[in-house]
């Protein structure tokens, strides 16, 4: 990436170079949908084999920290987007500030997925060999943070969907996987975005950027973007499976 | 040359403040139609307004509305890449009898089909 805006040899005009630069971007972005795209092409076709696995592992998701989460990345779309829009009329010190926020509402994200994914850990709902989707049910002292009356409502679930497909605990593995595998990789997206901010917030602290080069800003922007587009499509794929019982 | 010396479009905050405002309503939306039996249209509801986000994202967040057409045209051909690999690989699955003892909702259609003809 060109650092000091200058206009490069191959190009006419400043426009068509940052033009190219998104373009650049958006081709990147596109492998990125097909690599998400192909994890929920697997998620679809276990979710259709084994649906009542997959609802009964979607009802021990925390649906209020899941939705918490839903907004915290939609805000910090937002504060995005401003920090965008600080460069292209450039308010520098807007710029910080609306960078800094951003990366505050991504560790906001990564602290309720700190404690979701413990949750699961001490809930036994992590796929392996001590994995046990009654572990709730059959221990309630164990569990403290769910109320007798929600384990009641559990315990009747997790009869029902025994009824329909026996081998539950092991079709409940699939969809754990896939929610640990499909939230770690957008986590880690996340960590990589969250790290690009702060390469961003340095710069930005040196008074870099400019209305007529911003073109790092623009990109990272996109990125961050993308990756709350991959959330929008987890929340409901993930959190909200057969929730009208 | 001309294509290229239109001024860079800044969109004003306060769509970005609506834009932020529609989404969080569509959060709250797409949680509450969960809870509403649909029986199974709910996952048609729960993507169609997850679509509907994307939509709003990638238009106002990402610019997608003042890009160059050509940027356009390489969003537009992504959705395409996935929408073959989402059709090819779920027309496959869906058209077989049985996958690993679990019916697909479309099989009883097929299993139907194969008797009357073989």
């Amino acid at each position: 990436m060109h650092r000091t805006g200058d206009l490069y040899g191959q190009f006419k005009t400043l426009e068509q170079q940052k033009d190219s630069a998104s373009l650049g971007m958006w081709i990147f972005l596109v492998t990125e949908v097909m690599f998400f795209g192909g994890i929920m092409l697997a998620y679809t076709v276990n979710r259709h084999a084994y649906f009542h696995a997959f609802a009964m592992g979607s009802n021990t998701l925390d649906l209020p920290l899941g939705g918490f989460n839903t907004a915290v990345l939609i805000a910090s779309s937002f504060t995005m987007a401003m920090a965008v829009w600080s460069a292209q009329t450039g308010k520098k010190k807007l710029l910080s500030l609306f960078l800094a926020l951003t990366i505050l509402l991504g560790f906001v994200f990564f602290g309720v997925k700190y404690i979701e994914y413990a949750q699961k850990f001490h809930h036994h709902l992590v796929p392996g060999k001590s994995f046990d989707i009654s572990y709730c049910v059959n221990n309630p002292s164990k569990c403290e943070d769910l109320k007798p009356e929600e384990l009641a409502v559990e315990r009747e679930e997790i009869a029902q969907a025994l009824a329909a497909d026996p081998d539950l605990n092991s079709h409940a593995q699939l969809y754990y996987s896939a929610y640990f595998g499909m939230t770690g990789l957008h986590a880690l997206h996340m960590v990589i975005g969250a790290g690009l901010l702060l390469w961003l917030l340095r710069q930005s602290f040196a008074g870099r950027f400019t209305p007529q080069w911003n073109t790092p800003v623009d990109l990272v922007g996109l990125y961050w973007h993308f990756v709350d587009i991959v959330w929008i499509y987890l929340f409901p794929l993930l959190y909200l499976i057969d929730r009208h019982k | 040359m001309a294509e290229h010396q239109h001024p860079e479009h800044i969109v004003h905050p306060g769509t970005y403040l609506a834009i932020i405002i529609s989404l969080l309503i569509l959060t709250g939306l797409t949680v509450y139609a969960a809870y509403v039996n649909l029986g199974k249209y709910n996952i048609v509801v729960a993507l169609a307004i997850a679509t509907l986000k994307a939509t709003l994202v990638v238009l106002f967040f990402m610019h997608a509305k003042y890009s160059p057409r050509r940027t356009q045209l390489v969003i537009i051909s992504g959705l395409f890449w996935l929408a073959l690999l989402l059709f090819m690989t779920l027309s496959d699955y869906i058209s077989r009898v049985d996958y690993r003892g679990a019916q697909f909702p479309l099989s009883q259609v097929t299993r139907h089909w194969i008797r009357q003809s073989s």
